[in-house]
This record gives structure tokens, sequence and C-alpha cells, in this order.
């Protein structure tokens, strides 16, 4: 198992409602936990993988996410099984959906 | 697209919250111990695995059809719905709350191949712990409701807590043993029982084979909403029995003579044949209306 931790500048996101969970800890996917963090204007993720060395991967994939979206204020925990970044892009964005109030 | 199957909403398929959001009335859903109160397993953190927040397992009240009740949904495809410390600890702090606040029931959402084998004795204690609890409960009147349908069935200490429950609700998709056929094949030999035969698998663990054995109250579709009217259909009309010495007389004579009729038989296939089952070989294209109706009317 690897952790990493990672640090985003990304555009306050709107009102939240209660901390959201997405996903599961299973073959080929995560679990993603978006609480409210302490910077309105960043966004800190902490992830636990049971693949090692993809730091840059996730580096990569997580920073277009926080660029992307307006995810600033938000403590996001990861819990991962091998997810795909295509997987991973998907799952947060949810999770940011369902944070935000308006899950499906 | 089929109009009735894209209806539909896969117990199968479905993660253990989207199992609870489909069976509760819409809104009562209140999660006790959410992924942000509850904590990852230290053990799986010793061995280097990534855990998961709610340790595999969602413990909630809620309401069905308005009557109030407890639910525990084991989420499959986290380490197979494995039974490890604190999930085991959720489990029967929620049991043991059932049987104080007394609730309409408990509906006991199984999906689990047993004890966790990374945490080794502390998942075989919770096991027994979630044993001595569910009989606790159901003396003190709450009826404890095991609904099997996820992809990893009802096997292990799970499969002996699945029949201690008041009842169990299985879907064809639904499986219900001890040992797993692995564990068969591993310890006894592919003579024995062949794992990797799913046909043979299904026959002798299934839906079907344990609706058919009396093992299972209710077979239903694989469809969250036919599980919901399940169980609001069996606690309409049950009444939990107090226990007594001669409940476990009767039931052990029931065991004892159907071990004498079938325990010498290899294959779901001659057990059908011996209940009477005029093309036992039909029985697995049958449909759950189609088999309901045919148990109804087989020799008692």
């Amino acid at each position: 198992m690897e952790t990493l931790e990672f640090r985003f500048d990304s555009k306050p996101a709107s009102h939240a409602a209660d901390p959201a969970l997405c996903g599961v800890v299973g073959s080929g996917n995560l679990e993603i936990l978006v609480k409210p963090g302490i910077e309105p204007g960043a966004c800190a993720i902490c992830i636990k993988t049971s693949a090692r060395g993809f730091g840059e991967t996730w580096q990569a994939v997580l920073g277009s996410f926080a660029a992307s979206h307006a995810a600033g204020g938000t403590l996001i925990a990861i819990n991962d099984m091998g997810a795909t970044p295509a997987v991973v892009t998907l799952r947060l964005a949810q999770a940011l959906a369902e944070y935000q109030g308006g899950a499906q | 697209m089929i109009a009735s199957l894209s209806a539909r909403h896969s117990w199968f398929e479905a993660t253990a919250r989207a199992r609870l959001a489909g069976l509760l009335d819409p809104g009562s859903f209140a999660e006790i111990l959410p992924p942000v109160a509850s904590q990852p397993s230290p053990h799986l953190a010793r061995l280097d695995l990534p855990g998961a927040f709610d340790d595999g397992v969602v413990v909630c009240h809620g309401e069905l059809e308005k009557m109030p009740i407890f639910a525990i949904a084991q989420e499959g495809q986290f380490m197979g719905g494995a039974v490890g410390e604190i999930h085991g600890a959720k489990i029967v702090g929620m049991l043991r709350r059932a049987a104080q606040e007394k609730p309409a029931a408990v509906l006991f959402l199984i999906d689990s191949g047993g004890v966790r084998l990374h945490e080794a004795n502390a998942g075989l204690i919770a096991i027994s712990e979630i044993m001595r609890a569910v009989l606790d409960t159901r003396a003190a009147g709450v009826p404890v409701i095991a609904l099997v349908g996820g992809s990893c069935g009802a096997f292990g200490g799970m499969g002996i807590v699945a029949k201690l429950c008041s009842a169990i609700i299985i879907s064809e998709e639904g499986r219900l043993a001890l040992s797993g056929p692995e564990v068969i094949e591993t310890v006894a030999g592919v003579e024995e029982f062949d794992s990797k035969d799913r046909a043979l698998v299904w026959r002798v663990t299934g839906g079907k084979h344990r609706y058919l054995m009396g093992d299972c109250a209710q077979l239903v579709d694989d469809d969250i909403a036919a599980f919901r009217a399940g169980a609001a259909d069996f606690l309409a009309g049950w009444q939990e029995p107090a226990p007594t010495p001669a409940l476990l007389r009767t039931a052990q004579q029931s065991l004892e003579n159907r071990l004498a009729a079938y325990g010498e038989m290899r294959d779901g296939l001659e057990v059908w044949a011996a209940l009477g089952i005029a093309d036992p070989s039909a029985v697995p294209l049958l449909d759950r209306d189609e088999l309901v109706s045919l148990k109804e009317g087989l020799p008692t």
C-alpha cells in the first residue's frame, strides 16, 4: 500500500451538503469521501492505494480534475484498489456532484 | 430495450448502499456510524492493504412501509463482504440495540464469504458474537430477516448466521451454504466438488435449490423492489415465536430426516427428483413464478 497526499488550487466549491461517499473499495474500483476542508481556494487529497508507484499518474489526474472543477474548500479521502485514471476521474466528478447536493 | 427489464434494479449488481436506498421507504435511511465517523480496519492497514471507511458494512435505521426497522447491509465488493473486527462490531451493536429498542424487524442484507481471514481470531470472535446477538434479538421478540442475493452469497460463518435468522428471503442468484465451493474442492478434491462447474454450484447452493428444500421462506426475482415487497409481505404475516426446547427438537428431527433422505446425493438434480419433481433438468430454466408454483404443487 502507498499513501499519497496532494494539495491543488481550485475554485471554491458551491454550498456543500453533507459529506459524500462514492464508490466501493473493490477490484479496479475506489471509494471517495468528500468533506469540508479548511482552505476555500484549495482541495486537499489523501490517497491510500494498493498499487504502488503511480504517484505521477495520480498527480496528473487529480491536478486536471482540480483545474476543471470547482473543488476548493474540500478535503478528499480516497481508498483505492487499482482503479484506472478514467474510473478515478468519473468517480471524482460523481463524488463532488453528490457533495454539492446534485446527486442523481 | 424491454421495458420490464429496464425498470428492474438488480439486487445482485447493486452496492450495499444502493440496495438500502431501494429497500427502505424513500428518505427514511439514517446511517449510524457513517463513513466520516467510522474508521478503516487497523488490521488491514498493518498488512499494508487499503481499508474501507465503513469497513464493508452499512448499519442504519429507517422505515419499511412505515414500520420502524433497523437494517444491516454487507458490501460484497469489499473483501468479499468478509467479517472483520470493526465490521462485526457494527453488526453486533445494531442487533443489541434492536433487542433494546424493539423495532418491527432487523433486515440483514447478507453478502459475505464469512470470516475475514486477514483478521483471524478477531473475525472469528466477531462471527460468534453476531450469532449470539441474532438469537438474543429474536428472543427479545424482534424478527431478524436475512436477504440473500449478492455475488458473495452467504457462506462460512455468515451461512450459519443466515440460518439463525427468523427467515431467509433469497433470489435465484443468491447462494447459501457453509463451506464455499472452492474450499470444498481444495480440501476434498475436484472429484468431490468441481467449483469451476458453475451450474453445479448453483444446483447445490443456489436460491432455487434452497427454496425447494424449504431453507428459505421466499424466492424473489433479482430486483430490489422484489426484495422490498418480499420483506414487507413476510413481516405482515409473521409473529416471532418464543424459543422453546420443543421447537428446537422439531427442527433437529427435520434435519435428521433430511440427512437420511438426501445425505448420499451428489447433485441438486437427484434431490429434486427425490422431492417428486417430474423433470428435474427443467428446474434451472424455470423463472421465479414457475418455480414457486412448482414448489407449491409438490407433495409434502
